[in-house]
């Protein structure tokens, strides 16, 4: 089955559920990428190496 | 159908002193389950519910409860007389762990090996399962700041790889029809759970169980995929775990314990990795299994594992006779769901879990940036992209090592995954007020309800509690009570609301026992 066929297929009644918000399409998201990728420079560690290095865990499950 | 089943997930965190290497994280780990337990009503780990011989009890109790009588909040039971099957314990015989407690919203905060460990409250439905996980997080946050306060500093991270070799997971937990035959559910899982990385991968900077080769993956958990099948999780791990600890009765009931899944930021891949779980265990639950999912099958699925989380697009598993994709595996599972809810028809909540499932996969199959505000993994390499055409970087640089960990850093200040949400680029299906009154609020529709909510109500009177049990040190008694919960559907709030009606917990007691 098609993603078409399967988006107007007509399934039993769907209510619809009032508390979970519908999609926002990707081109209503309010900044691009690369407007964002400033802000996320900004909050990158400055010592981006030692940081790395020194993220050590013991194994879990 | 439905997506609807009793449900959970446990998440280990990851955590370090920044600037001490040497931090001890068992040390650590206990300060911030004793940090975030001191300012808040809790309760002791009831360790008799775990081992066999409990569980063989439990059984007992069961069978010895199995009358209409098992809670007498509900008005109907009531009228048929007769008490709980309650029994007695010595005083002093609960001995709680030093790091172990049982939260108002009924989950447990734990050390589990070298981390904090926060396990959801069972909940029935993978929305519910989003709203208790990302509690967790809060209750992390709060944890954080609880330790702060003694003058050290401790962070905390939703991930579950160090980049050195070190895997720590996240793992879901569904209640199963004992009816099932094992392997049934091992054979239609397999193919499932190899491909379903592309829906709910966090996403991963390193290939290889150390990183030893630059490159981006989609899951954080498939490199250190090492079996198709067992009961190990900390080494050799299995894409189907055979842990059979079903905390409920199990005559009737396994608990499928799901070891492979990735800690998620993203709401849309926590929500479709329970719901999409769920439905195939549903198909497999009801027998309604068409040829086109036997065909699934999968010859080398541990090589297939690794290689749909390095080429989630490029890898061809091989199933009989064909090669496929991952997409294409998951697009099968979808349309054999999609049919039957066609002919038989679904609840709402399904209804959505279908609409969502499909639209991420058509998405990924279209044009993969379009659904990045859904797609964890998506949304991750979208800005180690930037970054690293920004700077003209390769897989290599530690700047993007370090986006990797401070996406799944929890502190709101230093989280990539804070600055998208603001940027209104994170879909969320919860909303925050939800899961900030679930730090402290249980499910309504489950035993963890009257677990979270005797904690609640009678903190200094709950000697211990467990997935099935409360037991209780009530004045005036001559011994402990323990409260068997074997049914994981009751309990709920709708059965108990009359119990907590009760100022004193010995006549609560009284009424469960049928005196």
């Amino acid at each position: 089955m098609s993603s078409q066929e399967f988006a107007s297929s007509s399934r039993r009644e769907p209510e619809p559920v009032p508390d979970l918000p519908v999609p926002a399409p990707a081109q209503e998201q309010t900044r691009n990428v690369d407007d964002l990728l400033d802000e996320i420079d900004s909050i990158l560690v400055t010592n981006a190496e030692s940081f790395v290095q020194g993220f050590v865990q013991k194994g879990g499950q | 159908m439905t997506v609807r089943r009793i449900m959970g997930i446990e998440t280990e965190y990851g955590l370090i002193e920044p600037g001490n290497a040497w931090a001890n994280p068992i040390e650590m780990s206990t300060q911030i389950v004793q940090g975030y337990a001191a300012g808040v009503p809790h309760a002791d780990w009831d360790y008799a519910g775990e081992d066999p011989l409990s569980d063989a009890r439990g059984y007992r109790i069961t069978r010895a409860a199995a009358d209409p009588s098992q809670l007498t909040g509900d008005p109907d039971l009531t009228a048929h007389g007769g008490g709980f099957h309650l029994s007695e314990l010595r005083r002093g015989s609960i001995r709680g762990g030093p790091a172990n407690a049982v939260l108002t919203n009924g989950a447990r905060l734990y050390v589990d090996h070298a981390h904090p460990e926060y396990s959801s409250p069972e909940v029935t439905n993978p929305r519910d399962a989003v709203v208790w996980d990302r509690a967790g997080d809060e209750v992390m946050l709060e944890a954080m700041a609880a330790v702060l306060d003694t003058g050290r500093e401790v962070v905390i991270y939703k991930n579950n790889v160090d980049g050195k070799g070190a895997s720590y997971g996240t793992h879901e937990n569904y209640l199963v029809e004992r009816s099932v035959p094992f392997h049934e559910l091992a054979h239609h899982l397999t193919p499932f759970f190899v491909t379903r990385p592309v829906v709910c991968g966090a996403g991963r900077v390193g290939l290889g169980q150390r990183s030893q080769e630059p490159g981006f993956q989609v899951s954080q958990r498939a490199d250190y995929v090492e079996n198709d099948i067992g009961l190990e999780t900390t080494f050799n791990r299995p894409i189907i775990n055979t842990r059979d600890e079903p905390h409920a009765d199990p005559d009737r009931w396994r608990r499928l314990h799901v070891i492979g899944g990735d800690a998620n930021r993203f709401d849309v891949p926590a929500y479709l990795k329970f719901a999409t779980t769920s439905l195939v265990l549903w198909l497999v639950e009801h027998d309604h299994l068409p040829l086109e999912l036997e065909a699934l099958s999968l010859s080398a699925p541990v090589v297939d594992s690794w290689g749909v989380s390095h080429e989630p697009f490029g890898h061809e598993l091989s199933t009989q006779g064909r090669s496929v994709r991952a997409l294409d595996v998951q697009r099968t599972y979808l349309d054999v769901v999609a049919r039957f809810v066609d002919r038989a028809g679904a609840d709402a909540e399904t209804t959505f879990a279908l609409d969502l499932w499909d639209a991420v996969l058509d998405g990924l199959a279209t044009d993969p940036e379009s659904v990045a505000h859904q797609v964890e993994w998506v949304a991750k390499k979208q800005l180690l992209d930037g970054l690293r055409r920004r700077g003209n970087l390769s897989w290599d640089n530690p700047r993007l090592a370090a986006l990797d960990l401070q996406w799944a850093d929890l502190r709101p200040e230093h989280s990539v995954v804070a600055r998208l949400d603001a940027a209104g680029r994170v879909r969320r299906l919860v909303s925050q007020a939800e899961v900030h009154a679930a730090r402290f609020a249980p499910p309504a529709d489950t035993r963890a309800y009257f677990r979270g909510t005797m904690v609640a109500r009678f903190p200094g009177a709950v000697a211990a509690a467990g997935w099935s049990s409360v037991v209780v040190d009530a004045p005036g008694r001559r011994a402990l009570v323990r409260i068997p919960l074997s049914d994981p559907h009751r309990g709920t709030r709708a059965r108990t609301t009359r119990l907590f009606e009760f100022e004193e917990i010995d006549e609560l007691l009284s009424t469960l026992g049928g005196e």
